[in-house]
């Protein structure tokens, strides 16, 4: 069981990445418009021909 | 820019209208289905006839343009008229194809923010851009008050993915505890796992707790309990017994419940705000009505000044579709004015020189120049505002269901807690370490966490349902007041009624008239003209020697016979007219024949006579208030069987009247449209207003309704007495399973297991019974 002893704190170091990254999105406007991301999906890019 | 325009009118040669492929000969589409997709997107030319003309111009808005350097600039706008991510796209694709132009709609606030690199006045030219798609543009105070409410939602969810976080890594731990026991993991390995356990929870605690901690502290503050008094305790007390267990090489340990119960209370917490969060100030977006420029006339040179600059007795120039910016008295030109603002009708009024105008009213035929006779302040546009801010503040003291239950609840659960670990340590002489812990099971089994997802939980899937029927709810305690309510107050133009112009008797009039009527009438602005264009699907004729005269009427030559269309004075001098019948007209005279009068009227919607019945059949009292006259007022309140009506209402009044009710005792719910409404919306008790009102109007309501059917308020009403009763109910069970729970809790039968299984399971009950909100 000594294994623990690594395995569970890099756990926690990988989560923490991954807050650390959700809170980069928050502060960046990633979530500031969540209905135009949508949308976006939808619209015909004007380069293309069709 | 004419470049942009210019594609929209008109395509390249040979290539499709619709797609951009090329295309064969002089065929404007490829094929047959773009030529059916095309044609279901009307043209942009017609619909800037239908839009409301644009409030400011282009040069009036550069005054608000930041710049980062010299030909780096940005500039913030607020998009009125939008209505789906077609209009973004238009306008994004529309700016975005002019160099050095970066432009992005954000759907979900509506704003539009541009960049450019260039010169500064090159804002103007992007502006009339969008402006000249049909959309109006007002400046955007960055410095507004909404800039609060999202950084407070921004800090509830740093919690939330905290406390996610958290808990996930702590159950990761806890899977662990749970299924071994101290024999097979080791006493080491145990420790290990809680100490963990506690450097994960305890940072959590202290920075995702902060909002309940901080409710708590406020409340403390003064004397009084909320609901996040009982959460806070338990919260620090658990952690804090955790804690001591862990050093004291403990066996229980319960970081994994206390964070897994903060996460959920934040979860409830964020989506409750959510829901408020909708609600934006509405006084703030009637003083942005007027945060604009207006522009003055001194010695002959015309300056722009900031509205609240302006003093009495300066002369000011109002062109065509700009608002009047103060009360005023018109000195030259003559024109005619929408007077929405005042009586909610869009029937225009003809004014000429000496006439007194209020700030407010837009002017629709020609540009006019008035001198300011009070200034911002002592205008009745301001009157309005402080009336609203003042029932905003009304609004803030709602004290919700959940806080009134607290009050209660709290000081009994803690006074039980405390009494518990009284009787075990002196009446029993227990150690105080099993005592304490005793008294800890009965705070969380006491579960502030039903409590707190009991309202909600029923309120977000009540508002989900709303939406489903077309309905959106913008502030959560909207729900609770408005299953209180005894009296409805009904708006009529707009609300009762379609709010647009019908022709009321097409059948004495005939074709050849009606085709020569809605030739000349496609050259005009007035409201009636509109109406009469725009339900005209024949072929036009062509107009000579077209003149429009505000006040009067528009004449032309149409094949080669003078006609005029207008007012009976000007163009059916000698007709007559049954005395009653004030409805608006217009009257088309041809050379040489009789006079043909057109009939207009603003129809009733479909469901509005059944909706009045059945809210009064339910013993609601209904009244009608209206700026409209009072021979039209009359016959709709007969018409829905209404007995209360009153016409003639101004903005103030309307409010007067709303706060007179509430004065008497009674719980009003007021269902407007209009601008003049919106005072009164935010005095009554709660609010509704239909989707086709102006965006200012849809902040001040509580709740929004799309569509046609009014029966939407009976709907609302409905689903709100629903969902009061369904907290009821919650609070019942959350307090039943209390009951059970606490006494077995206190003779020390419970175990920590047991008391987090049954905190788990009292708020899935809870949630569970808020799913019937949807059924019924």
């Amino acid at each position: 069981m000594d294994i623990l002893i690594y395995l569970i704190p890099i756990a926690l170091v990988m989560g923490l990445l991954g807050l650390g990254a959700f809170f980069w999105a928050l502060k960046n406007g990633q979530f500031d418009d969540p209905e135009g991301a949508a949308n976006r999906i939808l619209q015909d890019d004007p380069n293309e021909g069709a | 820019m004419a470049d942009a325009l210019h594609s929209l009118k008109q395509p390249m040669p040979n290539l499709c209208l619709h797609c951009g492929q090329p295309c064969s000969g002089e065929d404007r589409y490829c094929c047959r289905g773009c030529e059916a997709a095309a044609q279901m997107v009307p043209e942009p030319e017609k619909q800037r006839a239908v839009l409301n003309a644009p409030v400011l111009s282009g040069k009036d808005l550069s005054v608000f343009v930041s710049s980062r350097d010299a030909d780096q600039h940005s500039l913030v706008l607020l998009i009125e008229g939008m209505r789906c991510a077609a209009c973004a796209f238009l306008i994004e694709g529309t700016l975005n194809k002019q160099p050095g132009v970066a432009a992005r709609v954000n759907l979900t606030t509506r704003r539009l923010t541009l960049e450019w690199k260039g010169d500064k006045g090159k804002a103007a030219d992007l502006i009339d851009c969008v402006t000249g798609l049909g959309y109006t543009l007002r400046p955007f105070d960055t410095k507004a008050l909404q800039d609060d409410d999202a950084r407070e939602e921004k800090f509830l969810l740093h919690c939330l993915a905290v406390a996610g976080f958290a808990s996930g890594n702590i159950m990761l731990l806890s899977v662990g505890l749970w299924a071994s026991n101290q024999q097979d993991m080791g006493l080491v390995t145990r420790d290990l796992m809680h100490w963990l356990s506690a450097l994960i929870a305890i940072p959590t605690m202290i920075f995702a707790g902060r909002p309940f901690f901080r409710s708590a502290w406020q409340a403390l503050r003064f004397g009084r309990t909320n609901m996040d008094v009982p959460i806070s305790v338990a919260l620090i007390l658990t952690t804090g017994m955790s804690l001591f267990e862990t050093v004291h090489h403990g066996e229980h340990a319960y970081f994994d419940s206390v964070v897994m119960l903060l996460f959920l209370l934040l979860v409830g917490r964020y989506l409750d705000r959510r829901t408020r969060g909708k609600a934006r100030s509405a006084a703030e977006d009637l003083l942005m009505m007027v945060a604009g420029t207006a522009t003055v006339e001194e010695g002959g040179v015309l300056r722009l000044v900031p509205i609240r600059d302006l003093a009495t007795g300066m002369l000011v120039r109002v062109a065509v579709g700009e608002r009047v910016p103060a009360d005023a008295e018109i000195v030259s030109g003559q024109s005619e004015m929408d007077a929405s603002f005042i009586s909610g009708e869009t029937v225009t009024q003809p004014v000429v020189v000496g006439d007194a105008v209020y700030g407010g009213m837009v002017n629709v035929m020609a540009p006019i120049t008035v001198r300011i006779t009070a200034t911002h302040e002592k205008s009745l546009l301001a009157d309005v505002i402080k009336l609203m801010e003042k029932a905003e503040q009304g609004h803030a003291q709602y004290v919700r269901l959940a806080d009134r239950v607290a009050r209660y609840y709290t000081p009994v659960v803690h006074a039980l807690a405390l009494g518990t670990f009284l009787v075990w340590t002196v009446g029993l002489n227990l150690a105080w370490q099993p005592a304490l812990m005793i008294a800890m099971t009965v705070l969380i089994i006491t579960c502030p966490c039903a409590l707190g997802l009991a309202v909600p939980a029923v309120q977000v899937l009540a508002s989900s349902r709303l939406f489903k029927h077309g309905l959106l709810l913008k502030s959560a305690d909207a729900l609770e007041r408005l299953a209180t309510i005894d009296t409805v107050v009904f708006d009529k133009t707009g609300t009762l009624t379609e709010g647009d112009l019908q022709l009321a008797n097409p059948a004495q009039i005939g074709g050849v008239n009606m085709q020569w009527a809605a030739s000349l009438a496609a050259h005009s602005k007035h409201p009636i003209a509109r109406s009469l264009y725009e339900n005209y699907g024949g072929k036009l004729l062509d107009v000579a020697e077209i003149e429009e005269l505000p006040g009067r009427g528009i004449s032309g030559l149409i094949q080669g016979k003078q006609v005029r269309l207008g007012r009976r004075d000007w163009s059916a001098v000698h007709a007559e007219i049954p005395a009653q019948d004030d409805r608006p007209e217009t009257w088309l005279a041809i050379d040489g024949a009789e006079p043909v009068r057109f009939v207009f009227e603003d129809s009733l919607r479909s469901d509005a006579a059944a909706t009045v019945a059945q809210l009064q059949n339910a013993g609601l009292r209904v009244i009608l208030l209206s700026g409209d006259r009072e021979s039209a007022v009359q016959s709709a309140a007969a018409k829905l069987g209404i007995a209360d009506w009153h016409a003639r209402v101004t903005p103030v009044d309307k409010n007067n009247l709303v706060e007179k009710l509430r004065n008497e005792g009674r719980r009003v719910l007021m269902v407007g449209d209009g601008l003049n409404d919106a005072a009164a919306l935010m005095a009554a008790d709660v609010s509704i207003s239909p989707s086709t009102a102006m965006d200012i109007t849809q902040n001040a309501a509580d709740i929004v309704f799309q569509g046609h059917k009014l029966m939407a308020v009976v709907e609302a009403w409905r689903t709100a007495r629903r969902s009061v009763r369904l907290v009821k109910e919650n609070f019942f069970l959350s307090f039943f399973y209390n009951a059970l729970a606490v006494p077995l809790a206190m003779m020390g039968f419970v175990t920590p297991l047991i008391a987090a299984l049954a905190m788990s399971g009292s708020s899935l009950v809870v949630v569970l019974n808020a799913q019937r909100v949807k059924r019924g």
